[in-house]
């Protein structure tokens, strides 16, 4: 299982690269999406893969029965999802507002904080 | 949105969605389900709501700031957590009692208290984003 | 099911002394942040209890760091583990002296700066929530120093940087949504190259604890990628320190947001991602560390050299202090690449001084820009003839920041100098020596242009400006803290001494996890 999700996860941060090397602010916005998930697929490979059991011990039970799958990705991923799903909204608006103050979502011409042509100090006293 | 059709079915809907993330936020920690997806539900409830009756009324529906209602539950689960520091034992000790209640065992727990924390955080969190992104949708 | 009803020994899986008061230390500088800023968002449409709550509050956690810190220097780390569980599997927060030290710092500047808003952020940016996200950032920044876990670390960093988020877009002008795209952007790209990095450790190493993995990396086989993992953390932690080739989203976003943030931003953010790398890739893996030295020194050259030739091309007052941000930065990355008791204490004293004094210096330029109507260096003058006090206050931040005695600046960069000097790196310190002098140039040509110099018949008039006590009290609270460190910096030389030896040595740290030694076995088999 784990060399098929080493390639996929391989896929996702090629995807995600080429999105963030765009210079619209969208893409680079679904190259976020796209790379958190990269991430949580690949914290999920880390911690090995084993199929069909779930990590949840039976009622009356003290302690699962035979081997089952490693919770602790588990509980990263979630974590992380809830965190890249936070910042993704808030990008998402941030974004948006950009798009509505700044009248473009190309970020070469984001140039408010940092004009073009800026003066040198001046050079004497 | 003036879709008769959603109009018509929202309120069918968002009550099944609350009750049933109440439920989810109860069977969690034993069982699949918890704060956070119960919140989700909430707020996916709370979503449909503003869609179909407008930001405003979903504003007065929940009565309280959006933030506030984050605030609290933040509060509640950092709270949750404290109560383990007069049993003695490390910040964030699970603690359990079971009362009996008309000869039926609740097990009440700090766990809990947490868990809702979190469900509070989400639904005021999120609802604040969504409320606002339906806003600008609207003008 | 009630913890009770079991009959299963749970000694082999919980703590089961009772947990002293004490040791609630440990974790009570981040449980009061969180409360506090969470009934701060309860009253968020009460404006006027916001100040009322939270510079008590922010008072309160720096005596709590303060006696952490006392705690921590009488009996060595200290660790407290969340929910019972033994570490590894409980997360744990361990304290030792660097921690400690950094916390304590950090309360102090919040301190400063919660005051300093009193005047500097106006009704709109109260409503909004200055106060609720300053105290959720010292949660995510007391979090990040005081915690043992990496995921936790990482976990803390996404909390900074969100309520980071919201201070930055405090007022949503146009330049600060533009500022605020590119350090939105860039941060969260580092955060998730640490997530990778956390990632992959969890997967060569099967745990996420920093003492255990401070052990089992000195017995990690052969081809086990360090080199990878080291690499990848210097990548993503110096993206967040704004080391050189990524730190751009610095001086992008750092003028753009109130003067209040602006100097938190400055004193605190970046040097959390030196902590981080301090203790992850110098305590956890000093070997690959090593190795990496010869990169992390390049990083570091150029780093300062970006720092103060960009100052000294700069025009505006705030954007220059960005660029001083970066010289600083540029000094730590050396002493991180140097390595060694020297090494790493020169980096921990020297991000202990920037955050005072950087955020001291971003109050001045505040009110040297009130004073004089503008931040542009073109038009500002005659500030030294209007308001000597402020122009005596900036002069001796300027000797500070510069390195020059008798101000904080100048021990740590004694102590990496010679560091450098021992070590036979000579690039290292001749770069120190090159990037101080040209500090020192910038800095004084903001003396003499927007002090010294007589106003300029461009500069809007002067002297009917009375500069509002509440930023002035926390900027000569702050200086007098560089002045007093730079007079008598024994105790502190001491007390960093000390915690660079915990970091290069990280015994007590691994025996404060796990005091019954190491491993805990687990009946019942480990994960799979």
């Amino acid at each position: 299982m784990e060399p098929i999700f080493a390639i996929l996860v391989g896929l996702f941060f090629a995807v995600a690269v080429y999105l963030l090397l765009s210079k619209f602010i969208i893409r680079v916005l679904l190259g976020v999406a796209i790379l958190g998930n990269a991430v949580n697929l690949l914290i999920f490979a880390s911690g090995r893969i084993l199929r069909d059991v779930p990590p949840v011990i039976g009622a009356s039970l003290d302690m699962s029965v035979g081997p089952t799958a490693n919770p602790l990705p588990q509980a990263l991923i979630l974590t992380a999802i809830v965190i890249s799903f936070s910042f993704f909204s808030f990008l998402l608006v941030l974004s948006w507002r950009a798009y509505r103050v700044l009248e473009t979502d190309n970020t070469d011409e984001m140039r408010v904080a940092e004009p073009e042509g800026d003066a040198p100090p001046p050079l004497r006293y | 949105m003036k879709s008769l059709i959603l109009r018509t079915v929202a309120p069918l809907l968002i009550a099944l969605m609350l009750m049933f993330s109440i439920f989810v936020l109860l069977r969690g920690h034993n069982e699949p389900g918890g704060g956070f997806i119960g919140g989700l539900i909430a707020v996916a409830a709370l979503a449909i709501h503003g869609i179909a009756n407008g930001v405003e009324t979903v504003r007065r529906a929940i009565v309280f700031d959006p933030l506030a209602i984050a605030g609290a539950g933040l509060l509640m689960a950092t709270l949750a957590g404290l109560i383990s520091l007069w049993m003695q034992v490390p910040f964030m000790t699970g603690i359990w009692i079971e009362p009996s209640l008309l000869g039926q065992k609740v097990p009440l727990s700090s766990v809990m208290l947490f868990d809702t924390g979190v469900y509070l955080v989400v639904v005021g969190a999120l609802t604040g984003v969504v409320l606002a992104l339906e806003e600008r949708g609207e003008d | 099911m009630a913890v009770s009803s079991v009959p299963v020994d749970l000694s082999a899986a919980m703590v089961m002394t009772p947990t002293a008061l004490v040791d609630w230390l440990i974790i009570l500088p981040v449980v009061w942040c969180i409360l506090v800023g969470a009934a701060l968002m309860l009253v968020r449409r009460r404006v006027q209890a916001h100040a009322r709550l939270a510079i008590p509050a922010l008072a309160l956690l720096v005596v709590m760091n303060a006696g952490l810190l006392y705690h921590v220097a009488v009996t060595g780390p200290v660790t407290m583990v969340m929910g019972r569980w033994l570490p590894p599997f409980g997360v744990a927060f361990t304290v030792d002296l660097t921690g400690a030290l950094f916390a304590l710092t950090a309360g102090l500047v919040a301190l400063a700066g919660s005051v300093a808003a009193l005047d500097d952020v106006n009704g709109s940016g109260r409503r909004y929530g200055f106060y609720p996200f300053l105290m959720l950032l010292m949660a995510g920044v007391n979090g990040a120093f005081l915690t043992g876990d990496l995921f936790n670390l990482y976990v803390w960093f996404e909390v900074l940087l969100i309520s980071s988020f919201g201070l930055l877009v405090l007022g949503s002008e146009r330049r600060q949504i533009d500022g605020a795209v590119k350090y939105g952007f860039l941060n969260l790209m580092a955060t998730t190259l640490f997530l990778i990095a956390t990632g992959l450790i969890y997967g060569v190493f099967g745990t996420l604890n920093m003492a255990d993995i401070a052990i089992k990396v000195q017995a990690a086989p052969e081809r086990a990628p360090l080199m990878t993992l080291t690499a990848l953390f210097v990548l993503a932690f110096g993206m967040k320190a704004a080391a050189f080739p990524v730190n751009f989203w610095l001086p992008a976003s750092y003028h753009t947001p109130r003067l209040v943030v602006s100097a938190l931003f400055a004193g605190l953010l970046t040097k959390v991602g030196i902590y981080a790398l301090i203790r992850v890739c110098g305590m956890l893996f000093p070997t690959s560390l090593a190795a990496l030295s010869p990169v992390l020194s390049t990083i570091a050259v150029l780093t300062m050299l970006t720092g103060v030739f960009g100052a000294l091309a700069q025009t505006d007052l705030r954007r220059l202090l960005g660029y001083l941000v970066i010289a600083g930065i540029g000094s730590m990355l050396a002493g991180i690449a140097m390595g060694g008791q020297g090494g790493f204490g020169g980096a921990v004293f020297y991000a202990l001084h920037s955050i005072v004094v950087m955020t001291a210096l971003y109050f001045a330029a505040g009110l040297a820009a009130r004073a004089g109507g503008t931040a542009s260096l073109a038009v500002l003058g005659g500030i030294y003839r209007s308001h000597p006090g402020l122009a005596a206050l900036s002069l001796m931040l300027f000797f500070s920041v510069s390195g020059l005695p008798p101000f904080s600046g100048f021990w740590p960069k004694v102590m990496l100098v010679r560091t450098a000097l021992d070590g036979g790196a000579f690039v290292l310190a001749a770069s120190l020596l090159l990037a101080g002098f040209l500090t020192t140039i910038a800095t004084a040509r903001i003396f003499l242009l927007a002090y010294w110099r007589p106003a300029t018949d461009e500069t809007p008039p002067l002297a009917v400006v009375a500069l509002p006590v509440s930023v002035l009290l926390p900027l000569v609270g702050l200086t007098a803290l560089s002045l007093g460190i730079g007079l008598f910096p024994e105790p502190l030389l001491a007390l960093v001494r000390v915690a660079a030896e915990g970091l290069v040595a990280p015994a007590d740290y691994i025996g404060s996890v796990f005091p019954d030694g190491f491993p805990v076995a687990i009946p019942g088999g480990a994960a799979p």
